[in-house]
């Protein structure tokens, strides 16, 4: 395997994704992660110097809206759907130490 | 200390657009609603809802680049930046990294070290987090994304400032372009601009920049000079002790006159950028920028020699009544009802700067209706009132808006010019006083003044100050 | 009455005709449900109540002459990750296990204008990452062809509930050949529109600049009347286009003379299956006969597509995927010490391992010092695989092609190797690189008794040309039957043998 993913980029994508894998589950993400760049290298087999890089399959641009309020206040079906909230708010972890 | 150190600061100036309605739903802006009140599925991050760009945020900064001197991206797209926190419902802000929409601009601004360009980096285009509001009851926290999706700019200088002085003057430069331009109102303590404070420092002399540090949370221009002066002296110390300054966001605590570090280890500072493939991109045509440019209003140079020739208002009162957008609206709009241009800047320049002062507030925070102030100084200008009423009018216009015609009414402060009443009021003052009366026939003019003081006591200050003196006249010869 | 023997047109013209109720339609198809689906796990929810209620509105709507479409009343079947406002939508994860959403996606709406009566949520692989429907959360679904194997996916749930004709057709969603690969192994009709063709607003995003919403059916006709029905220009999708043509049914007149077609000889080499290959070959042959010019080509570029969509779709994803994060809707860790700690147990407690695979990729190929080797290259690789298309289509009005190297393969087969899966979606994949409609078509069925697809591609916003070149294969081949025990129950008052066109198992047909 050409590409050695190591414990310190696992803990670095975990920390990106928040993910939390257990002893078992980042032993195989560093072998699955290492075979898929070692695949998704097969890529350098092309010239692209002279490509640019495709986002959008059409040109499609300027797609605007128009500067009016269109929305109602929809608040407590915004909020059905959360685990937590209270005065009419989202309830999370304290977020300052 | 030894050595001579040159502080480096460059700014990141986020302001908070004046659109009806949020960069990529038609939720509300309006400030002040209940928690949560102005969402929708997009703005809340809610699974499948997708953004649509609004139109006068492209405007709106295009008109701020134009202005800023900046040169315009004709093609310019929104990456992802992505990152954690409860106040960013997708977990990643929709912004513009590789093709900002404005970019290499600059403004003039001026000090008492003289005229310097501070450099315009390049503004872009983004959204606005929530407001998190930490609950001590629960030991937890509220999040509330009414300005969730509130477009921003965010204006990023070079490192040219190199005091606190220059950074406010920069500030405020662009605090009145981007208000004469209608597309902020950018207030620091509202947080409609806010000011990030890049900062540096290093030996005179020396060409290399020094590690910087990103200070945030500066609510006021105070705020911001003392910040500065605050983390130059820890930066210098640190140095001093041939410790290494640590390039970090640091978090300023006005009240402690210290900064402090903000994040976590949880935080990589790895944005992971990509071009949204949610949004297409922005094709600026040159006949849609020289439209905005052709829709661009007079800013504040344009308007200060305007004023001087149109208006034959000298330098230092036009300086003032352009100081503020807002000011400056008013002294044009009532000049236009009442076609008196200097009246209109005496009453501005007098007693509304004098009301402000009293009440420690800023002259963007003016309410009153220009109608009513034309109103007055017609009512002046026709003897309906005179001075000293007209002042008492103006008061209640400047705290309350109040209309002068029906206010007079209502308090019955009209002006008597009914000359048989008035005679009447000055035959009592002369009978009352003779001692006066004497003095005056023995060429005391003094005692004039102070019959027309009675007399106007008496008239409790109704009357025409000028008739007054005429009947006494009259009737003393 | 045997409402699974009929199309959803057949349906359709049957409901207006009055000879069956709407709420009859949605009663037979949730009986059938009921029935079945305890062993084929084809739908996530059902909502029988809710049903019969928009079945009675329906109904309403079509004697007061005010729904008047040719699907109006037909029972219908939606993906489990396309909104439905009030009705669960899991995208098959326990990180969603109770989101209910307070919006429809347009395509439910245009759905909904249209008169149809949505059954259920269908079952796929986990926010569509997998080509099995093994990911999902809830038990995978099982092929009725053969339930020891899979139904393919990820839109495997729409496509088993099609094929077991328990709903006339369903909702799926096609990333990198979701819809049309399940289509090929559970035998039914699946077509991919052009990307921009169906809006996106209301589909949870995997890969959003390859996602998109298209029609698993019974047949040809079916698959372009829905998406006439589902298509159209949304704006509250910055992604979606304006068409010139709506019109899509008009393409079904059963005449490919003239018609270029092209067989990519690339796809036909080491990797695929004979039986595959043979069918592929076969259809070629039945087009040729009805007047169309076939040729085989090299299309080129083809091993690149894989791994410049796996970063793309990966990158995408860990970014789409990050709004799951136990604050505003579905699954919070019981136990956190924190913020940080939060985010981090949610989301691994409610993510399977497929999706933490992708979103641990796509954050690797985003982070610093990547973005130009990885995702900056497969965009510009992405350009590549446009270009070779656009020069084939300058040739060909129509490209045909495999669905899959292989039929469906056993339950517990694919999930070990996952490089190996991914090497299954070789000859959809480029199709969503390049934003083209592709469409699968039931061919006949391999020595085991299987069935297998061809796909057709066409050039962007040419739907008709795929559809005409669908139709008119399908006419040749004839009526295509049911699985066997759904054939027994459905083929015993059947008056002709449908299946008489692929008796034979495969190639029947040529």
């Amino acid at each position: 395997m050409a590409n050695i993913i190591s414990d310190e980029t696992i803990e670095y994508v975990g920390i990106l994704a928040k993910l939390e894998l257990s002893a078992q589950e980042r032993e195989q993400a560093k072998k699955d992660i290492g075979r898929m760049l070692d695949y998704i290298d097969k890529l350098n087999e092309l010239d692209t110097s002279q490509v640019e890089p495709l986002s959008h399959v059409f040109p499609v641009h300027n797609v605007f809206r128009e500067d009016v309020v269109t929305n109602q206040d929809q608040r407590d079906v915004i909020l059905a759907n959360a685990p937590a909230c209270k005065d009419g708010s989202f309830k999370v972890p304290k977020t300052v130490e | 200390m030894s050595k001579q150190y040159e502080t480096v600061i460059g700014l990141e100036v986020h302001v908070e657009l004046a659109t009806k309605t949020k960069i990529f739903c038609g939720c509300s802006t309006a400030f002040g609603g209940a928690p949560n009140t102005h969402t929708c599925p997009v703005c809340t991050g809610m699974p499948g809802s997708l953004p649509v760009l609004n139109k006068q945020v492209v405007e709106y900064a295009m008109a701020v680049g134009l202005a800023t001197n900046c040169r315009i991206h004709q093609y310019c797209k929104f990456d992802r930046k992505n990152y954690f926190y409860p106040d960013n419902p997708q977990n990643y802000q929709i912004s513009q990294l590789y093709l900002p929409i404005c970019y290499d601009g600059g403004i003039e601004i001026e000090t008492a070290a003289g005229k310097k360009v501070v450099g315009i980096h390049e503004i872009h285009m983004e959204e606005d987090a929530g407001k998190l509001i930490h609950d001590e009851w629960e030991d937890c926290s509220l999040v509330d994304y009414n300005r969730s999706g509130v477009p921003l700019i965010e204006i990023v200088s070079e490192p040219d400032m190199r005091s606190a002085e220059e950074v406010i003057a920069y500030l405020d430069k662009l605090r009145l372009i981007i208000q004469y331009l209608g597309a902020s109102d950018c207030k620091l303590q509202e947080g409609s601009m806010r000011a990030d404070v890049n900062l540096s420092v290093r030996e005179l002399g020396s060409t290399a920049l020094g590690t910087r540090t990103e200070m945030k949370n500066l609510n006021s221009f105070k705020a911001i000079a003392r910040a500065i002066e605050g983390e130059r002296a820890r930066q210098i110390e640190l140095l001093e002790e041939g410790k290494p300054v640590i390039q970090e966001t640091r978090r300023w605590d006005d009240n402690k006159e210290y900064s402090y570090p903000m994040r976590s280890k949880e935080d990589a500072h790895d944005y992971r950028y990509f071009p949204d493939p949610d949004l297409v991109p922005v094709e600026i045509s040159d006949e849609w920028l020289q439209a905005v440019r052709d829709r661009q209003p007079e800013l504040r140079t344009e308007k200060l020699a305007r004023y001087k020739a149109e208006f034959d208002i000298p330098d230092y009162d036009a300086g003032i009544l352009t100081s503020s957008k807002r000011m400056a609206d008013i002294f044009e709009e009532t000049t236009a009802l009442c076609g008196r241009p200097k009246k209109v800047s005496n009453w501005l320049m007098g007693e509304t700067l004098r009301l402000l002062k009293e009440e420690n507030r800023e002259p963007d925070e003016l309410t009153f209706s220009p109608s009513h102030l034309a109103k007055l100084i017609e009512m002046v200008e026709a003897g309906t009132v005179n001075q000293p009423v007209a002042k008492e009018v103006f008061e209640q216009i400047f705290r309350e808006d109040a209309d002068p015609e029906r206010y007079v009414e209502e308090h019955g402060l009209k002006t008597v010019n009914d000359e048989g009443e008035l005679k009447t009021v000055v035959a009592d003052v002369i009978a009352a006083n003779p001692q006066s009366v004497a003095d005056y026939r023995n060429g005391k003019e003094k005692a004039l003044g102070f019959l027309v003081g009675q007399t106007m006591k008496a008239m409790k200050g109704k009357a025409n100050p000028a008739a007054v003196n005429r009947l006494l006249k009259e009737l003393l010869q | 009455m045997r409402m699974e023997e009929w199309t959803a047109l057949e349906l359709g013209r049957k409901i207006k005709a009055r000879e069956i109720s709407v709420r009859e339609a949605a009663q037979a198809g949730l009986d059938r449900i009921a029935a079945l689906d305890g062993e084929y796990n084809s739908f996530v929810t059902v909502d029988a109540e809710r049903a019969l209620a928009r079945a009675d509105e329906v109904q309403q709507a079509i004697d007061a002459g005010t729904l008047t479409g040719p699907l109006v009343g037909v029972p219908a079947a939606v993906k489990d990750n396309i909104c439905t406002q009030g009705l669960k939508t899991t995208c098959s994860s326990r990180i969603l296990y109770n989101f209910v959403p307070t919006y429809s996606a347009e395509a439910v709406l245009n759905m909904e204008k249209a008169g149809a009566v949505v059954l259920g949520k269908t079952n796929m692989d986990e926010f569509a990452m997998g080509s099995t429907t093994e990911t999902s959360a809830f038990g995978p679904t099982k092929n009725p062809w053969n339930t020891e194997h899979v139904p393919g996916g990820s839109s495997g749930g729409s496509c088993a509930a099609v094929a077991a004709r328990e709903v006339p057709y369903a909702l799926g969603s096609d990333t990198g050949g979701s819809i049309r690969q399940p289509a090929s192994f559970c035998g039914v009709t699946g077509l991919k529109p052009t990307y921009g063709t169906v809006s996106r607003y209301g589909l949870i995003a995997y890969g959003s600049s390859l996602d998109q919403i298209g029609p698993i059916a019974r047949d040809v006709s079916d698959c372009a009347a829905i998406l006439e029905m589902i298509a159209s220009h949304d704006r509250k999708d910055s992604t979606s286009i304006a068409r010139e043509d709506y019109d899509f049914t008009s393409a079904l007149t059963d005449d490919v003379r003239g018609l270029r077609v092209g067989i990519p000889s690339d796809y036909l080499g080491e990797g695929l299956d004979d039986e595959v290959r043979q069918a592929v070959l076969g259809a070629a042959d039945v087009l040729r006969q009805k007047g169309a010019e076939v040729e085989e080509f090299d299309l080129s570029l083809v091993e690149y597509a894989i791994p410049a969509y796996y970063v793309i779709a990966s990158a995408e994803a860990s970014s789409n995927l990050a709004r799951f994060d136990g604050i505003k809707y579905g699954y919070r860790a019981q136990d956190y010490d924190g913020l940080h700690n939060m985010y981090k147990k949610s989301r691994s407690e409610g993510f399977g391992e497929e999706v933490k695979r992708r979103i641990m990729l796509g954050s690797f190929v985003l982070s610093s010092g990547y973005y130009d080797a990885y995702y900056l290259k497969a965009l510009r690789t992405k350009a590549l695989i446009k270009q070779s298309f656009d020069r084939a289509f300058a040739k060909y009005d129509v490209i045909l092609a495999p669905a899959s190297p292989d039929t469906a393969p056993r339950l517990g087969e694919s999930l070990g190797d996952p490089l190996k899966m991914y090497l299954g979606d070789i000859y959809t994949i480029s199709v969503n690189l390049a934003g083209l409609p592709g469409i699968s078509v039931p061919c006949c069925t391999d020595a085991s008794g299987l069935p297998i697809g061809v796909q057709m591609i066409g050039d962007c916003f040419q739907e008709k040309k795929i559809l005409r070149a669908a139709y008119a294969y399908e006419q040749a081949r004839g009526p295509w039957q049911a699985p066997e025990g759904i054939a027994s129950s459905a083929a015993q008052g059947r008056k002709t043998d449908a299946g008489a066109g692929v008796s034979e198992g495969k190639g029947g047909n040529v």
